[in-house]
């Protein structure tokens, strides 16, 4: 995703409840408010703490940004089946679909660059908890798509994760970085 | 005699950076910025980050955080927190902003100054607890019985929020009122990169202390049609307080002249001074033909759409109260003066509209056109541009 004189990337994290992904929207957001740039996090879940469609939308841009709430994706990523398949479509053309294939075993797109992991099954083997899933995906997007600077989003997740937490989650993010970096290989 | 200012200035321009901040936690630091150092609440969902900041907040400042039984006990006892001298606030959503109906009333009789934060979510009764909807609009004009004025402010970004929480909270203490600051569930939940001014940019509104002796003193000045100055419980001035229609010492009375003149006056003070409580927001109306009158987050889509519009040459513009109660009247008329069509999207089954169609009496006014919407998603500013565009 090249930066532009003027650009809005607009990116939805998109699962079920209980994935982390509110925490990794507000990671990336503060990501990007340490880069400099504006941006919205907005939320949808159901009243469930678990279960149940969940997804956040990051919109980053360098202009003010008006409707809070991603309409057409530069970047997917979807950690279930139902969330894939209800917003596939939106991806812009050319844009980014990231799936974690532990869930997701059907993917079907045209003109849209796909990156499928078993990331879930990837953090439960190298990580030992499926817990920093969320962070490990995060990390893999942010290396693929460059949404935000890789400093900035180290510093989000040391100042966002409960100090017992910030080793295991940096090992994620490293480990989320290796896995883009030999994707594309 | 009017409310004190207490104005201060600060000599450095002050550069914070930007921080990544919710709507509700901007709500709680506008309040607790402007001086509340009381909450009394029930968490509800979407509001309950508020319930949360100031329950570790206001002990390190100071003040107090009492987690009530449910939402009347909440509004009774923030009612309370106010007559002993207090700035005092809730914060809930609509099924306890129902139950605090009666509170409401009682608050505005009894012209107590207190904060609510509504943060509207879906449907009647529990409704659609994580979703958006504008469906308590009118509920907050004429949700407590007895007909008397209400003083609603609506904010549609993070900072906004915060700005009008400390305008709120002045506007209680300034009015002698229950103030609501009504939020949608969207802007509640969301966050955005805010710099925040600093705070003595802004003006605190205090309450202005009697200066005649405790046995002069009366807690309703008939005298003054409104802003008195008024004692708070434990100073050493005598007062009743009750729901019923009370004489200047607030001790119940059947008297007609002294039920006029306590109604009169709760109306007229704010009706007086509706300039200084509306407040709206112009956008790119200049030369247009159509208007947008939306609200909150709506307000946020219409923007976008207009901006869209604009660049293909339709001449269209948005109006947005940042005040919703008292209604931004004479803002309306002259908006249906000088537009042939006036677009009204809100999330709910048409509220707003109504007041858009009691200011329409004129035959040469513009057309206005509905768009609602009640499914808990927003409306998108692709609607809007369609709705733009069909009507252009």
């Amino acid at each position: 995703m090249s930066k532009k004189e003027s650009f809005r990337t607009e990116i939805r994290l998109s699962g079920s409840g209980g994935q982390g992904l509110m925490l990794a929207g507000h990671i990336l957001a503060d990501a990007s408010v340490i880069d400099g740039y504006r941006v919205t996090l907005s939320k949808s879940y159901g009243p469930e703490s678990r279960g149940g469609a969940s997804r956040t939308d990051v919109i980053i841009s360098d202009e003010e940004i008006y409707y809070p709430e991603a309409t057409r994706f530069d970047c997917l990523l979807a950690l279930m089946q139902e969330a894939c398949d209800k917003y596939v479509y939106d991806v812009k053309t050319k844009g980014i679909l990231i799936v974690d294939t532990t869930h997701v075993k059907n993917v079907s797109v045209m003109n849209t660059k796909v990156y499928e992991l078993p990331f879930t099954n990837i953090a439960k083997e190298k990580l030992g908890s499926v817990l920093p899933t969320n962070i490990l995906t995060l990390s893999f997007l942010v290396k693929i798509t460059k949404a935000v600077s890789l400093e900035s989003l180290e510093q989000a997740i040391r100042e966002t994760v409960k100090p017992a937490f910030v080793d295991l989650n940096i090992k994620a993010m490293n480990l989320g970085y290796e896995l883009a970096d030999n994707y594309e290989k | 005699m009017t409310t004190k200012k207490t104005e201060k200035k600060s000599g450095k321009k002050n550069v914070k950076k930007r921080v990544l901040l919710q709507g509700n936690e901007a709500a709680a630091l506008g309040a607790l910025d402007a001086g509340v150092n009381f909450f009394a609440g029930y968490p509800i969902t979407p509001s309950t980050e508020i319930a949360e900041i100031m329950a570790t907040e206001l002990p390190k400042r100071g003040g107090k955080f009492v987690q009530m039984e449910d939402e009347i006990a909440s509004i009774c006892t923030v009612i309370g927190g106010s007559l002993a001298g207090a700035k005092a606030m809730t914060a809930t959503s609509g099924p306890g902003f129902s139950l605090m109906q009666e509170g409401i009333g009682f608050a505005k009789i009894t012209e107590t100054p207190c904060l609510i934060v509504n943060v509207q979510r879906g449907g009647p009764s529990t409704g659609l607890p994580t979703k958006p909807s504008q469906g308590d609009i009118m509920a907050t004009r004429w949700g407590s019985h007895g007909d008397a004025p209400a003083i609603v402010l609506y904010p549609h970004t993070v900072k906004e929020t915060y700005e009008l929480a400390i305008r709120a909270v002045n506007l209680a203490e300034k009015y002698r009122t229950c103030v609501v600051l009504l939020l949608d569930e969207v802007i509640g939940h969301m966050s955005e990169a805010v710099t925040l001014p600093d705070v003595s940019k802004y003006r605190v509104v205090n309450r202005i202390k009697p200066n005649v002796p405790p046995e002069w003193y009366k807690h309703y000045d008939e005298n003054q049609k409104y802003l008195s100055p008024v004692a708070s419980y434990g100073e050493g001035y005598r007062f009743h307080v009750t729901g019923l229609v009370h004489d200047a010492y607030g001790f119940p009375t059947n008297n007609s002249n002294e039920a006029a003149i306590m109604m009169h006056r709760l109306k007229k003070k704010i009706t007086f001074n509706i300039r200084d409580l509306v407040q709206i927001e112009s956008f790119h109306m200049e030369e247009a033909e159509i208007a947008i009158f939306a609200a909150g987050i709506v307000a946020r889509s219409a923007k976008q759409a207009v901006i869209k519009a604009r660049k293909e040459g339709i001449k269209v513009g948005l109006i947005r109260p940042m005040t919703i109660w008292p209604f931004p009247d004479d803002a309306v008329r002259k908006m249906l003066k000088n537009v042939e069509t006036v677009i009204v999207p809100e999330l709910n089954q048409g509220q707003m509209i109504h007041e858009i169609e009691r200011l329409a009496k004129d035959k040469d006014d513009g057309k206005i056109i509905k768009m609602q919407m009640v499914n808990g998603e927003l409306i998108t500013p692709t609607q809007i541009l369609h709705k733009i565009k069909e009507v252009n």
